[in-house]
């Protein structure tokens, strides 16, 4: 079993949360893992993305070669395809669809969903709305998360520990309001 | 018995120095080598230790420090990024002279590609130059096993101990095997040869054949260790010689079973016995090390030719920038992965000052004012505000060194300039600001130095800064004449007050001194939230 995955976003989005509830669970799964994070300037709004690797084979390289990318998991539409280049071609993307705005010269979206469109393997949606609807606005990274899941040779159930783990010390209505958004997120593909 | 962690490089760091028994680590706040100060102070034995954890004013204070904590008989750690290095130089470089006592060692994390820093200087530079051993580890494993054996490296030699990182060991993480004991802190213990820790001349030139010498043993010592490993390969028209993490990039296109021979280097001074051997085997070589050319260079220098050698230098790698995977894979002769190109809609997405940040109201009342003086220069300095560069204020015409913005608008001025203005932070007037700011004093210079003041060190999370709360005694006490020493609000409400205060000020033909202070919001948020937490 191998997965490498790039989390992708902008600074403040989030995109630990998400590394760090599939880390839980695949270290839990016996597996081994590598994350390389980015700290620093590029967390003052700029572009940010991680490289989660796990496998069940000890890993070389922290970052993911070009086109070895099985996964590309987005909280923002363009920022998906930035790393185009590291994707597989068997490769999935799975995106928040809505733009997060904070630059002069965003592109129309309208041109970003249709580059994703023309994929073969992508999963687009309203991560916002869809933790709104699930009673949790701030819990878009798991909605996300949610949507992924069957593509993460991780058992679901494994990943729901993992979230109630990592969530346990804020108490267990956050617990609960994040398994919302996970299971949102899981139905909203389904 | 073992504990399995999943941390950074820089927490198995943090984790291997505290399991070592160091009663403090010293630093300033840098990208990529905060976090290994920030996860002492949150171990509960080092807390329960009382390890020193606050931040120092600089780099060389901190140097100093741990020098201070060696010469009674203790261990310590000094952690900073690669450019700290140039600021505590000179106490690095004699610190090995003097030898250690208690062990030392120094953490310097190199950021390849410019992440977040302004240069790629490679640190190793630093050990072979101060003639202190070097340790590089290619895994959050190594980099916790080395730190023990950096602190029994150092007292066993009697020298400061550099251990080298880069961004991708610093900032990535893996599960790694931690002792569930530590060791006990050391008592109180004099130097057996005291002389030697003060470099008068005739004290220096005693010192120095012995610290050369003992740089031979420890040639040896890495040559023999288990750091410096030689792997067979039946290939022999190539041999791969791979420093620190650039060993994983080497594996990751080779496998465990690679046809050619490798050298991992994680241990310095330069094995030379290991790489002639290497050399004797193989007609080719390709040196694989993350940051500048250090050993490549070198080892045009250890062979005598015959050896083909190729790497940054020769262009089979990339002569700049951070090793990756696909750069190791050309210059093994290895086709891409099939993948697909670049976006063509992608733009970048720069970093930006925060929505609501006071250095936003800074740069918009000073470009307000400066609208009037067409000749204006505006010198900064290292820090978020140095994003006042980019759109849409583009108000700042230098970036160079902790501090430079002060001693730049001086010398600028002193040459001629009007209007010159200084921006810096807080924090970093603290590190290196104060002592040019006494220059400006002395020559009572035409500026205006604009101490951007958000109580905090922003641009690496918001860890405590020097002198928050004192800024203004501090500039007193340095001798700026009170009555153009003025502080300001920076929020939207209060422009007309900073608009007119910049304008009075650039008039007035000596040095002003202008502090904005409003607290980052970042850290205001923060807490905000732990208050409300309690």
């Amino acid at each position: 079993m191998k997965k490498d995955i790039i989390l992708a976003g902008v600074g403040g989005q989030g995109i630990l949360s998400i590394a760090t509830v599939i880390g839980d669970a695949a270290i839990n799964e016996g597996l081994f893992i590598k994350q390389a994070e980015v700290h620093g300037m590029s967390q003052r709004g700029g572009d940010v993305q991680s490289n989660l690797r796990i496998s069940s084979e000890p890993i070389a390289s922290d970052l993911i070669p070009k086109g070895g990318c099985d996964l590309i998991i987005s909280m923002e539409p363009m920022e998906a395809l930035r790393y185009l280049p590291y994707l597989s071609k068997d490769g999935w993307i799975v995106t928040a669809s809505e733009p997060f705005v904070n630059i002069p010269n965003y592109p129309e979206i309208e041109c970003i969903r249709q580059e994703l469109s023309s994929l073969a393997h992508v999963i687009s949606l309203d991560i916002d709305a869809i933790a709104r609807d699930a009673g949790n606005p701030r819990g878009a990274n798991i909605v996300l998360l949610g949507a992924c899941a069957h593509l993460l040779g991780i058992p679901e159930e494994k990943l729901m520990d993992g979230i109630r783990r990592i969530f346990s010390r804020k108490g267990e209505d956050v617990v609960n309001a994040n398994l919302y958004a996970f299971e949102a997120g899981r139905r909203s593909i389904s | 018995m073992a504990l399995k962690k999943m941390l950074l490089g820089d927490e198995a760091i943090a984790v291997g120095a505290v399991n070592a028994g160091i009663s403090g680590v010293y630093s300033y706040p840098g990208t990529p080598s905060t976090e290994i100060t920030e996860y002492i102070q949150s171990m509960p034995l080092a807390v329960k230790r009382k390890i020193h954890t606050d931040w120092c004013v600089n780099e060389k204070t901190a140097m100093e420090a741990a020098l201070g904590v060696s010469y009674v008989g203790k261990r310590s750690l000094v952690c900073m990024k690669h450019v700290g290095m140039n600021v505590c130089a000179d106490a690095f470089v004699n610190s090995v002279i003097a030898g250690a006592n208690g062990g030392i060692v120094v953490v310097a994390a190199d950021d390849p590609s410019m992440h977040s820093s302004q240069n790629e200087q490679d640190s190793r530079f630093y050990g072979q130059f101060a003639f202190a051993p070097v340790l590089e580890p290619s895994s959050q494993q190594e980099a916790y096993d080395m730190m023990r054996y950096g602190f029994e490296l150092s007292e066993k030699y009697h020298t400061t101990v550099l251990l080298r990182v880069t961004t991708r060991m610093a900032h990535s993480r893996a599960v790694v095997d931690v002792a569930e004991d530590a060791e006990a802190s050391a008592d109180i213990r004099y130097p057996e040869t005291p002389a030697s820790w003060v470099l008068l001349p005739a004290n220096s030139k005693r010192q120095y054949p012995v610290v050369l010498e003992r740089y031979k043993q420890m040639e040896t010592e890495g040559e023999e260790g288990v750091w410096n490993r030689y792997f067979e390969g039946k290939d022999k028209s190539l041999g791969i010689i791979a420093c620190g993490i650039g060993y994983n990039y080497v594996r990751e296109n080779v496998g465990n079973n690679s046809p050619w021979p490798i050298l991992k280097i994680s241990q310095y001074p330069v094995p030379r016995k290991l790489i002639r051997k290497m050399a004797q085997e193989c007609g080719c070589l390709l040196i694989v090390e993350d940051g500048q050319p250090f050993l490549e260079e070198q080892i045009r220098g250890i062979l005598s030719g015959g050896c083909k050698i190729k790497g940054r230098l020769s262009g089979e790698l990339p002569r700049t920038g951070e090793l990756t995977p696909d750069s190791l894979r050309k210059a093994l002769g290895m086709s891409p992965l099939e993948t697909y190109p670049a976006s063509e809609t992608v733009v970048p997405r720069p970093p930006a000052l925060c929505q609501g940040c006071g250095h936003r109201s800074v740069y918009e009342a000073l470009n307000d004012v400066l609208k009037d003086y067409p000749d204006s220069k505006v010198f900064s300095d290292i820090g978020c505000y140095t994003l006042g560069y980019l759109p849409p204020f583009r108000a700042i015409h230098s970036t160079i060194d902790m501090g430079a913005s002060i001693t730049m608008a001086k010398g600028a001025s002193d040459a001629g300039q009007y209007p010159a203005v200084a921006v810096i932070g807080d924090s970093t007037f603290t590190h290196s600001g104060m002592t040019g700011l006494l220059d400006a004093v002395n020559a009572n210079s035409d500026i205006v130095v604009i101490i951007s003041d958000n109580l905090t060190t922003g641009m690496t999370g918001g860890q405590d800064s020097a002198g928050t709360g004192r800024i203004e005694s501090i500039c007193r006490g340095i001798g700026v004449n009170p009555e153009h020493l003025k502080v300001v609000v920076p929020l939207p409400k209060n422009m007309d007050e900073i608009r007119r205060t910049i304008k009075e000020e650039l008039d007035y033909h000596g040095l002003s001194v202008i502090i904005p202070r409003r607290e980052c919001i970042q850290t205001a948020r923060r807490h905000a939230k732990e208050k409300k937490n309690q």
